[in-house]
């Protein structure tokens, strides 16, 4: 954000307040103003921005409660559009939609309400952080490469970059302590001029940073939850959305995903939500340990916290710092995960400034650009070949949780985003109704990366993965068919090798498919784990498939081997190896096998 | 603060005025609306502030107003409400004045009704345990501490009698009290009636306040009532240090009456007519619950709303069901079988359940035993219908068992009766003692060692 640095620039006062309504004001005085710059307005330095210019007037939308403002009231030019402060100590902290820190706010009000016209810097300005130099004097440098390192957590070792646009010799790099403004390096120009680096640096937050270039996908995000990796996975630098009415678990899903996956840095993006939910990541993510790195997960979290009641204009906002920021670290050449809960909110924002700025509505009432605002959004995420010379690669993948209304997907919010993720988790109310979470369905559901991956399961994971896999979601797609016959006839008219789909499908669901997110050892499964667990129930189908149709039988032999009633505990074997596996799929093959003499 | 009146009014429609030639107003701003021949002003405030023209929102009916001899002046204040520990045990109407012939409050602080958000970061997570004395809420849908849970109800449902019996019976382990702010929007007076009755039979009066505003008052109103409840709950909590239960009904009502305001300002509707800002606005409501780091009060809510037609994808339940962390479904069919209180269990959710149990808060065993109640009901239910498609005849003994547990579930441990406080531990003995109609194999969701403890021997 501006704060501090406005304030060495000095608001101009420009012009004057005409017309307030809720979140909107219109002031005049702004014929040298720029379309989304950020203005203050009135006395009480209201921070605002501008987003619409008609020669001398100008629409702008308040970050904060505009009661108490009135026509005639001061607005202040900064000069600057909106942007967020990037330097170390942006890790563990909390902010609102426009870069506040929470913590600070609270500390500045001395109140737990949030007060308005608080100003309070992005990341301690004061703060010393140690600086090891990685370029040398001399060095030739282009934009985005690495002057040095600071340690800013336990897990993360922030690179200190050339900033988009700089470049040139090195011509002096310091060694130490320093807070984020002190000068670190500077570096001279082909035409002699000299520029100071510090480690702060600012960047406006609708404009995507640079990259050098997009590369294709190839590996997947593993978050340990058993029907996302396996069935539905999404890559390093894809874009997935979750889609659910209430109560389906779209929190939960997200949250899991924040906990257990194997991105190294998290950006959580709270975006008109419950507070009492981020209060619940707050306390929970200090005592979290991270299963990649044996830290607690707070260390590699940074939190945009803009609560349902707080203002609306901020919840607009909220989503493009926290993307701003997680590219920030992809730069660096991280794993970085977005997640933000729940872009609905920020449509609706999007939708309510609109309304109030009288334009022509589309769909619903929202505006006519909500599509190429959530496209524009969600094309931010990949993984890239970062700026610099070394030829780093970043990722980011941005999962966003929707709301649709009464849970109906053919509204504008869900159809736009639809268009623009590959990924797609189908939260099914009525799965959530019979408890069975996460109630991702897995006939709606989709993800277009698995085909991508498939070289990498073959290799990492097993030979037979992609098999597999395809084989147990074939076995889903029949059960819902065969279900349907049920409901019309009754079970009995099934054939036994029916009946075995459906066993071994009902497996698929209760023992793999479902997943107790509110238990620890549950709650994460590693891929090896998954693929063994699953593998076994297969191996109950297809040795099955073979004894069943060699002999006349009662159904219940199948299910009485011994065998059968362990599948439901594999999950809980959190020790078990491959090998392991193994043995019990050699377990129930013999056990399936020996029907056939007994029967016989 | 200007003290200047103007006149020039020059449009009254609905509950908006529109005065012009006006200066130095500012945006919320309270409005005193003086109207030739009437004693008292009316009120309302600014929606929307021009260089000299001001639209306003009355908060009283804009019947008998005239656009000449009509007086507007600008108070140069945000609409307040005087608060004090006294207005525990008073009934006030929806604008908050005395309602109940009693003195007029002296208020110890006037406080902006609106209200501020909380900083999350100065949020506490709920986590203790409310025993509202009702089995299907306490084991199956916890209710805690700071939550902000609702009762979905349909018209016709006894929604009324559940939410006075919360009231009446809600206790925390430390034995302390709620103090209660009772807010009634648009509904009918045999309803108000009964819950200020209620209250007063409980002996629960003495430690209420009430907001009373009836289908028959002002529509416009409505709008400030739930916020001058919470007004005063955040004042008793954070500045007094009490437990507050607020409860509003019915929300569907004031929903309405911000439909009838958007509507009259011609702005661009959402769904259903409602207004865009719906989920903002029901936030600023919702929200004004919790627990806050050093504050020893807190704040719970039990706003009630009625879905029309029971359904529950409509924009009002939809919305709601967003904000806040869960829902209690009251179930039609339950009710019409005689159950009380007819509790959906399956489509109720406490989103904070697992804060309030547990051993230390309820017991240890609570956990397994409402998972374990959950599957075998929904076990139940499923054998239900299948027996009304294929026959009981094709029931097997299990299933059977499982059909006879669910009949039993709804009938003692659901419909446990008006009056009938239960301790969590009665409700969970109960659980027990139902599960023990089921073959030991078909409860996977708690253990052995459980089993042995909890189980009434047969």
């Amino acid at each position: 954000m501006t704060n501090t640095d406005t304030a060495s620039h000095g608001d101009t006062k420009a012009g004057e307040i005409l017309r307030v309504t809720g979140p909107l004001v219109r002031a005049n005085g702004m014929h040298e103003a720029k379309l989304y710059e950020v203005v203050k307005v009135s006395e009480e330095k209201l921070l605002g921005e501008i987003i619409e210019l008609h020669g001398d007037e100008a629409a702008i939308q308040v970050y904060e409660e505009t009661a108490g403002i009135g026509p005639g009231d001061a607005v202040y030019r900064t000069g600057r559009t909106m942007s967020v402060a990037l330097a170390p100590g942006l890790l563990e902290s909390i902010y609102d939609g426009v870069q506040r820190p929470l913590k600070t706010l609270q500390e500045v009000a001395g109140d737990h309400y949030i007060k308005r016209g608080i100003e309070a810097s992005p990341v301690d300005m004061e703060k010393k952080w140690k600086f090891n130099p990685v370029a040398k004097e001399g060095d030739k440098v282009q934009e985005g490469d690495v002057l040095g390192e600071v340690q800013e957590t336990a897990l993360i070792m922030h690179k200190i970059m050339v900033p988009p646009g700089e470049g040139g010799r090195v011509a002096s790099i310091k060694n130490g302590d320093f807070n984020v403004t002190e000068e670190i390096a500077t570096l001279k120009h082909d035409d002699d001029s000299v520029a100071s680096i510090s480690m702060l640096q600012y960047w406006p937050i609708r404009a995507a940073r640079p990259k050098h270039s997009k590369i294709f996908p190839t590996e997947p995000l593993r978050t340990g939850g058993r029907s996302v990796d396996t069935f539905f996975p999404i890559a390093k630098g894809g874009a997935g959305c979750i889609p659910g009415p209430f109560g389906a678990g779209k929190t939960v899903t997200q949250q899991g995903i924040a906990k257990f996956c194997d991105a190294e840095i998290i950006v959580y993006i709270g975006c008109g939500e419950r507070g009492n939910e981020m209060t619940e990541v707050l306390d929970e993510f200090p005592h979290l340990i991270d299963p990649n790195s044996g830290e607690p997960l707070m260390k590699r979290t940074i939190l945009i916290a803009n609560t349902s009641n707080m203002p609306v204009a901020a919840r607009e906002a909220s989503v493009y710092t926290g993307i701003t920021i997680a590219e920030y670290y992809r730069d660096m050449g991280y794993n970085v995960a977005l997640m933000a809960d729940s872009t609905s909110r920020w449509a609706e924002a999007m939708r309510e400034i609109s309304g109030r700025l009288e334009e022509m509505p589309g769909e619903e009432g929202y505006p006519a650009y909500l599509s190429s605002r959530t496209a524009e959004f969600y094309e931010r995420a990949g993984i890239v070949k970062t700026l610099g010379s070394d030829g780093r690669t970043g990722s980011l993948t941005v999962i966003g949780a929707v709301s649709p209304p009464g849970g109906d997907l053919s509204e504008p919010v869900s159809q736009a985003t639809l268009r623009v993720t590959k990924t797609f988790w189908s939260l099914d109310a009525d799965l959530a109704y019979k408890k069975h979470f996460p109630s991702i369905n897995w006939l709606n559901s989709y993800s277009l990366y698995a085909q991508n991956f498939e070289d990498f399961w073959r290799k990492e994971i097993a030979e037979d993965f992609v098999e597999i896999r395809a084989t147990a979601m074939s076995l889903l797609e029949k059960e819902s068919k065969l279900l349907e016959i049920v409901r019309l006839v009754g079970m009995e008219s099934l054939s036994n090798s029916d009946r075995l789909i459906l066993e071994v499908a009902r497996m698929i669901r209760e023992d793999f498919l479902f997943q107790n997110a509110f238990d620890k050892d549950d709650a994460y499964t590693p891929l090896d784990r998954q693929y063994g667990i699953l593998k076994s129930i297969v191996t109950y189908f297809e040795v099955g498939q073979a004894v069943v149709n060699q002999a006349e039988f009662e159904f219940a032999t199948f299910t009485s081997v011994p065998s059968f009633a362990e599948v439901a505990d594999l999950k809980n074997k959190l020790e078990w190896t491959k090998d392991d596996y193994q043995t019990f799929q050699e377990k129930v093959r013999s056990e399936l096998t020996a029907l056939v003499g007994k029967v016989a | 603060m200007s003290n200047k009146e103007y006149t020039d009014i020059s449009s009254i429609a609905g509950p908006l005025m529109v005065v012009e030639g006006v200066e130095g107003v500012k945006y919320e701003e309270l409005v005193e609306v003086n109207v030739t021949g009437e004693s008292a002003p009316r009120f309302g405030k600014v929606l929307d502030i021009s260089k000299d023209k001001a639209v306003v929102q009355m908060f009283a009916p804009t019947t008998g107003m005239t656009a000449e001899g009509t007086r507007a002046r600008f108070r140069g204040e945000t609409l307040k409400l005087g608060v004090s520990e006294d207005m525990l045990g008073r009934v006030f109407n929806g604008v908050g004045e005395v309602a109940d012939g009693g003195p007029e409050i002296v208020a110890e602080e006037r406080r902006d009704i609106a209200g501020e958000p909380i900083n999350p970061y100065s949020r506490e997570f709920p986590n203790d345990f409310i025993q509202t004395g009702i089995g299907s809420i306490d084991v199956m849908n916890t209710l805690v501490r700071g939550q902000k849970l609702p009762i979905f109800s349909g018209a016709g449902l006894p929604h009324s009698r559940l939410a006075a019996q919360i009231a009446r019976q809600a206790s925390v382990k430390d034995g302390s009290d709620f103090a209660i702010v009772f807010a009634t929007l648009g509904v009918s007076f045999e309803e108000a009636e009964y819950f200020r009755r209620e209250f007063e039979e409980a002996g629960a009066l003495e430690r209420s306040v009430l907001f009373i505003n009836t289908a028959a008052d002002p529509v416009v109103e409505r709008v400030s009532t739930p916020r001058m409840a919470l007004t005063t709950a955040e004042y008793l909590a954070f500045e007094k240090g009490k437990h507050v239960l607020v409860i509003l009904t019915d929300m569907t009502n004031y929903c309405e009456a911000l439909r009838e305001v958007s509507s009259a300002r011609k702005e661009v509707p959402g769904r259903r007519g409602y207004p865009g800002y719906l989920y903002t606005d029901l936030s600023t409501i919702y929200e004004r619950a919790g627990r806050i780091k050093g504050k020893q009060g807190t704040i719970t809510q039990i706003p009630i709303l009625t879905m029309p037609d029971d359904d529950k994808t409509h924009p009002v339940p939809d919305l709601t069901g967003y904000i806040t962390e869960g829902q209690f479904v009251i179930s039609r069919e339950l009710y019409r079988k005689g159950v009380f209180p007819p509790v959906d269990v399956q489509g109720s959710l406490s989103r904070l359940w697992s804060a309030g149990v547990g051993e230390g808060k309820t017991r240890d065993d609570h956990s397994a035993l409402k998972d374990q109640l959950f599957a075998s009901y929904a076990t139940g239910r499923e054998v239900r219908e299948l027996a009304v498609v294929l026959g009981e005849a094709s029931l097997d003994d299990t299933d059977r068992a499982h059909l006879k547990f669910a009949d039993e579930f709804e009938r003692e441990f659901v419909g446990q009766g008006e009056f009938e406080n239960r301790s969590v531990e009665e409700s969970l003995d109960i659980g027990w003692k139902l599960l023990a109609m089921l073959p030991q194999t078909s409860l996977k969701r708690v253990k052995k060692e459980q089993i042995e403890q909890y189980m009434p021997k047969s």
